[in-house]
């Protein structure tokens, strides 16, 4: 982690909040962490928690949304993303942070060709001319495995399945060589199959462009592979985060032992039924007093309907938002 | 797109009965002439080909099967191509644009001369004739040269006074939709409005008040003509832009021009076609009714609006002056409707009611 403040990216106390007919929606609650250069970070958590919303307002999405209101910072390479000038933003936008979106067949313009798709952003933002920005992009469409790249760049995404959709959608967010890479669900439109594909290359790529990437997942067994660090989102805050070999190995926060418990194993016996997380996420309308995670929690007690829990060291370079994360992994044992 | 009514259709594949009858046919012998068309963009290769792709070297060659990969625009200008009322309408403007353009040429007489033998001793128009083929006008002038010079006026108002509505409905279409907000409820009810006013005698109010001349007429027209143009692509822009792509553009760091003009504007091109075909029938039709009302061009220009209104009171003595002229109009305004309606099943073979 960038303890040595080398951060590239910093959140501090980034607070997302929708105004809606319910009230006020704190869809992200003083999320704080940072991203050091060339790291894989994985950013999980159930539908709803405020993932993508975090994504959002690292690139400049959520603030465009009507009846939002921001405050905290996203601060960049030293700037805060959330003041900076729209222009200013503009041009770090697809140069230096880039974003891949959950599914490839609506994120690629169906009417324009993936030449005109692939060389906007290199002409934008590296000023390149459009002969070599085209053949800057066959390259990188090489790089990410597309056959006869040089014949299909006059092809519309509809001649491209799923999965060459996602590499051609990785092309065109790496081509301008950004510092930082957010991929939100990358995986989930595609065949299994593919998925392990796209997330080998994926992660060689980050490596040979050295960029920083955050992994945004609803399924560990993505991240599991591919992060080094992984945070663990609930009900809009980070509930642990921690190296993911030791969070895995000895989860410090009931809701990461759900979550794992939760992912069905080839290397153990098979149980009949899948475990899950009984109850469902909370209205972010209208959190409960205390921890959010309480109503659902196998260890919750009296204190942890009163008040909430902070995002606490446990050790290690370990943080976890639980009164209970020492005592967690013996009760862990005995409720499975 | 306004008249979803009736349900929902299946789409109906382009296979017909004796293309399905004829693959039946060939499984065993192959017959090595049909091709089938799945409506799907790309085409399976005659039997005999099957044969080859098969055959060649004793392996599976899927490739060989897809004999030509048809664009988008190739599948659109194909079922346009196969629609004949479409096609009449075509070769009608076709026509009716070569006369416009030929008129000085082709036009058996100047159309604002005043031929002495163009008038009975009683003063009356004659019929047709061999000097005059469709007889002459209250004022001895040749009906036919007038009709020619007169398509010109319509064309030219029609094209023009319809370009000028669609540049004014497409960028407030885009504006409003793509920027919400103060924008969108400013132009909108703006068009509201405009849609609430009785269009003639907004016209009418404008052109007297400015002089009455072929460019006022054509501004005229243009200015009471956006509204549908702006609903409709306001409508489309309103869905377009909550797209992923829409997202995809903005965080590649394109301004909100650039995305409005790269990456919406050509999702548009299909109802911007239609639209201004259908309403090229609309203007041309306007044009007539203002020139009939003494609004339009002015004499002697001639204008098959104008000419309808000199011979109206002569009806029934000479029913010619108001019949050619009428026709005229109405064949125009037919053959802009017939390719409107064809251009629209082209590009939504979905909605197709035939």
């Amino acid at each position: 982690m960038g303890a040595d403040g080398r951060a590239l990216l910093r959140l501090t106390d980034l607070t997302v909040d929708f105004a809606s007919q319910e009230g006020m929606v704190h869809a992200v609650d003083r999320v704080s962490f940072q991203v050091a250069p060339g790291e894989l970070v994985g950013l999980v958590g159930e539908s709803g928690c405020g993932k993508s919303v975090t994504a959002g307002a690292i690139i400049g999405l959520t603030g465009m949304l009507p009846n939002v209101t921001m405050s905290g910072s996203v601060e960049f390479d030293g700037r805060d993303l959330l003041t900076l000038p729209e222009a200013e933003v503009r041009a770090i936008r697809g140069r230096q942070i880039s974003m891949i979106f959950q599914d490839p067949i609506t994120s690629l313009n169906p009417v324009l060709s993936i030449e005109r798709l692939m060389t906007e952003g290199l002409e934008l933002h590296l000023g390149l001319s459009h002969a070599d920005a085209v053949k800057r992009s066959i390259a990188l469409l090489d790089e990410v495995g597309i056959p006869k790249a040089a014949s299909r760049i006059k092809d519309y995404p509809h001649q491209f399945s799923g999965g060459m959709r996602q590499r051609v959608m990785i092309a065109i967010a790496l081509s301008c060589n950004p510092r930082l890479l957010l991929a939100d669900e990358p995986t989930t439109a595609l065949d299994v199959t593919i998925q392990a594909q796209i997330l080998r290359l994926l992660k060689r790529l980050s490596r040979e462009h050295e960029a920083a990437v955050i992994v945004i997942t609803h399924d560990l067994g993505v991240v599991a592979g591919m992060c080094r660090r992984i945070l663990v989102m609930y009900a809009g805050r980070i509930v642990e985060s921690g190296p993911a070999k030791a969070l895995f190995a000895r989860p410090h926060h009931p809701y990461t032992v759900g979550l794992l418990k939760s992912v069905p194993r080839l290397d153990e016996p098979r149980r009949d039924t899948l475990q899950t997380i009984s109850g469902l996420p909370p209205d972010l309308a209208h959190l409960p007093p205390g921890c959010a995670f309480a109503p659902r929690c196998f260890l919750a007690t009296d204190e942890c309907w009163q008040a909430e829990p902070e995002l606490a060291s446990t050790g290690d370079g370990r943080l976890s938002a639980c009164f209970h994360s020492a005592s967690l992994h013996e009760a862990a044992g005995v409720v499975a | 797109m306004s008249d979803h009514g009736g349900g929902y259709r299946p789409h109906k594949p382009d296979v017909d009965r004796e293309t399905i009858g004829a693959y039946r046919r060939t499984v065993g012998g192959l017959e090595p002439e049909t091709e089938i068309d799945l409506g799907l963009g790309t085409s399976i290769a005659p039997a005999a080909e099957i044969g080859t792709a098969v055959g060649a070297a004793g392996m599976w060659n899927p490739d060989a099967l897809l004999i030509e990969h048809r664009s988008l625009w190739g599948d659109i200008w194909r079922r346009f191509r196969r629609d004949r009322f479409a096609m009449i309408g075509v070769v009608i403007i076709i026509a009716i644009v070569l006369i416009a353009v030929l008129a000085p040429w082709i036009a058996p007489h100047d159309p604002t001369r005043q031929y002495s033998e163009g008038l009975t001793m009683e003063g009356m128009p004659v019929g047709s004739s061999s000097q005059f083929p469709l007889g002459t006008d209250t004022l001895g002038r040749d009906l036919l040269s007038r009709l020619m010079y007169g398509a010109r006026v319509s064309l030219v108002v029609g094209v023009l006074a319809n370009g000028f509505a669609l540049v004014l409905g497409v960028v407030f279409g885009l504006t409003a939709g793509y920027f919400r907000g103060w924008v969108e409820t400013l132009l909108m009810r703006m068009t509201d409005v405009m849609m609430a006013f009785p269009i003639i005698l907004l016209a009418v109010a404008l052109v007297s008040v400015l002089k009455p001349s072929i460019w006022i007429l054509i501004l005229v027209i243009g200015i009471v003509y956006w509204t549908p143009m702006t609903r409709v692509i306001h409508g489309e822009v309103l869905s377009i832009r909550e797209k992923e792509f829409v997202d995809a553009a903005r965080l590649t760091g394109c301004s909100s021009a650039r995305i409005l003009f790269r990456h919406i504007l050509p999702h548009l091109v299909a109802v911007i076609l239609v639209y201004t075909s259908l309403g090229l029938a609309t203007t041309i039709l306007f044009e007539a009714t203002l020139s009939y009302i003494g609004l339009g061009v002015q004499p002697p220009t001639p204008s098959w609006g104008q000419m309808i209104a000199e011979g109206q009171s002569y009806y029934l003595s000479a029913p010619h002056l108001v019949i050619y002229p009428g026709l005229a109009i109405m064949i125009t305004v037919l053959a802009f409707n017939l390719v409107g309606d064809g251009l629209r099943d082209a590009f939504d073979p979905k909605q197709r009611r035939r």
